[in-house]
């Protein structure tokens, strides 16, 4: 066998847009007018676009690669082509290996049959036999925690264990390629981080992953390479933490020049000593610099800061009006510089900044630049967000 | 065509677990359970019973048990024939989800239609044979044919279930269509009376492929006889090659199913 999993060779996909005749009463005509004035299957019609477009990329044994990019980006068209549901407009899309795609979580799940006859329907539907599903049957019931609701009709489950059975029977699969499309985004917080577990231990079983989510940072706590879809073009394909800032940077100059904007934030970075720097050691002293440029004369307006850690809970903010108790205005074409001391009492770990412009009293916000990442560093081992700078003085 | 059956074989699990979900949840919410699969039939006997009657009385002609039987085994089959029809021109639309999201071949919706169908026609053609063999009927050798007329007919409902499964995928209003043709057509078909009544024409109405089938049952279980020999393997013929186009065609619309559903 070879050594290349998944292999997609300038794969493009026409799509139309608007109401297809999906009907014999529209199809007569239609079929009289296409008579007259024909059909060319190369260009463009006036309703058609590519979804996808010359999408070149190769996927090795064993390696796990995420997806990202905005809605309608093509990432779930790819991954419709790459389970044989679509086919391509254009290109050839080679697959070496049993696939398993999650697509859906609960496929095919019938709410007047209970728990048990839907692992059988659900299992099968995803590929595995009977026997096999047999065989797993009280791993997969133990996985989704629903020992007891087994044999009641899932149309009384909430739809957190709905979820939670789909998503138990998809994992159980062992397929040689796994994808995975945003099924992680199912339950609640401990549910994803099991989910997300084993699903690190598929990839760790020597098989393939490939993984499309919003949740930029399951990504990249999953896979070590990454590709950036952009209206079905293939904009980027590389380390998974470069093409993460790719992705943030590239909504920030959108952003920008979004011509319906009134204020821009043009630019936010942490200085030390007059140089800008991503990685600190606890308790520095840092300055963090916030550049705006006015498109609009706008007033009452404060700038704000936000600090989250690593699962999304904001561990600081503050803003310019609340510091000083007073609001700016600014002018068209007027720039500002706004520059803030921090002391950053932080346990190691990753951060994550936002800085946005945002008026108290009509509770707008301007604008909102991207998220940015710092890291601290400490070389006591104390875990959590706080700094309490601990030391240990007696025992021990 | 042969690719198309061995790739139902690999997926006869999945084949399966889609035919027995049908027919569970069928049966599972009713209060009537398996009388459901009398229900249809029943309605069809009494309705041609009473049709018999009144031209027992427009004729004069006398009104006999053999009336009733003859009009029973063409009913059954007919309500199964219908039924089939029904439930397979909506079976790939009514799983949306599984046809957009998850790759396997579609053909098992419409087949996996016909054979919940095929084991409610079950249930009511043992309870009538029952009923048949007490009153002395479908006793003699040739009532074994009516196997073969069956599959005949189990391949005549697959073969146009499959295509407009299809059709109903591409173009919505082919069910509106199909209801209507199906609610009509039992006038075009021989169940509440038997073709010789059109002496010279009887041709004509033995060309829709059902009706020597359903002759022939009335021949081979009530009559002793198996009449329309030519129709028959007609029919038979007819059925084969139907089930091969629709199955070619079937796969070879099947990939553009997820885009235009």
């Amino acid at each position: 066998m070879s050594n290349v999993a998944i292999a997609f060779n300038a794969v493009s996909k026409k799509f139309r847009k608007g109401q297809m005749f999906d009907s014999l009463r529209d199809l007569v005509p239609a079929l009289a007018k296409l008579a007259f004035i024909g059909q060319c299957e190369r260009s463009l019609g006036k309703n058609e676009f590519w979804v996808l477009k010359d999408i070149c990329f190769e996927v090795a044994r064993g390696e796990s690669l995420g997806i990202i990019g905005h809605n309608g980006a093509g990432k779930s068209t790819m991954l419709k082509h790459l389970n044989g549901i679509m086919k391509p407009t254009k290109g050839t899309i080679e697959v070496n290996g049993k696939l398993s795609a999650l697509i859906e979580v609960g496929a095919g799940f019938h709410p007047d049959l209970t728990g048990r006859e839907n692992i059988f329907l659900n299992g099968t539907i995803l590929g595995m036999s009977r026997a096999e599903i047999r065989r797993k049957f009280d791993e997969i019931v133990a996985f989704s925690d629903l020992e007891e609701f087994i044999d009641t009709p899932v149309k009384r489950y909430s739809s957190g264990m709905y979820a939670r059975l789909g998503f138990s029977v998809a994992v159980h699969l062992d397929p040689d390629i796994l994808v995975v499309d945003e099924v992680l985004s199912v339950g609640d917080y401990v549910f994803q981080n099991k989910g997300l577990e084993k699903m690190r231990s598929i990839r760790d079983g020597g098989a393939t992953v490939l993984f499309v989510s919003h949740n930029v940072k399951a990504v990249s706590s999953l896979c070590s390479r990454a590709l950036l879809l952009d209206h079905g073009l293939l904009v980027m394909d590389g380390p998974t933490q470069e093409v993460i800032n790719c992705y943030y940077e590239k909504n920030a100059v959108e952003s920008a020049n979004d011509p319906k904007k009134e204020i821009v934030i043009t630019g936010v970075y942490i200085t030390r000593e007059h140089a800008p720097q991503v990685s600190f050691l606890e308790g520095s002293t840092v300055l963090l610099e916030i550049e705006l440029l006015g498109k609009k004369q706008c007033d009452n307006l404060s700038v704000s800061l936000g600090l989250a850690d690593d699962n999304q809970y904001r561990v600081f903010d503050t803003s310019s009006q609340r510091l000083t108790g007073k609001s700016f205005s600014i002018n068209k074409d007027e720039k500002k510089k706004f520059v803030f001391e921090l002391q950053l009492n932080l346990g190691p770990g990753s951060y994550h900044y936002v800085a946005y412009v945002y008026c108290y009293e009509t509770q707008k916000t301007y604008d909102m630049s991207s998220v940015k990442t710092l890291f601290i560093e400490s070389e006591r081992d104390a875990r959590g967000a706080a700094n309490l700078f601990p030391k240990l003085l007696e025992g021990g | 065509m042969v690719s198309g059956f061995s790739r139902i074989l690999n997926y006869r699990d999945l084949f399966y677990m889609i035919t027995m979900r049908e027919i569970k949840i069928k049966y599972k919410q009713s209060v009537m359970g398996f009388l459901w699969a009398l229900l249809m039939p029943i309605l069809i006997i009494t309705s041609g019973v009473l049709v018999k009657l009144a031209f027992a009385k427009l004729s004069g002609s006398p009104f006999s048990m053999r009336e009733v039987a003859s009009v029973s085994v063409k009913s059954i089959p007919w309500a199964f024939f219908i039924s089939s029809i029904r439930f397979s021109t909506n079976s790939l639309t009514s799983n949306f989800s599984l046809v957009t999201k998850i790759n396997f071949p579609k053909i098992i919706f419409p087949v996996s239609a016909v054979v919940s169908q095929f084991v409610d026609f079950l249930i009511a053609s043992t309870f009538l044979m029952v009923i048949l063999f007490a009153r002395g009927y479908g006793l003699g050798i040739e009532a074994l044919f009516s196997v073969v007329l069956i599959m005949i007919l189990v391949i005549q409902s697959m073969a146009i279930g499959i295509l407009l499964s299809a059709a109903n995928l591409f173009f919505r209003d082919v069910k509106y269509i199909v209801e209507v043709i199906v609610t009509f057509a039992i006038f075009f078909t021989p169940v509440f009376y038997e073709v010789k009544l059109f002496e010279k024409w009887q041709g004509v109405l033995l060309m829709n492929p059902v009706a020597p089938v359903l002759e022939g049952l009335n021949g081979c279980l009530v009559m002793g006889v198996i009449p329309y020999g030519w129709w028959i393997l007609y029919s038979g013929v007819f059925a084969v090659v139907s089930l091969v186009v629709a199955v070619v065609l079937f796969e070879k619309i099947e990939p553009m199913f997820a885009e235009y559903i």
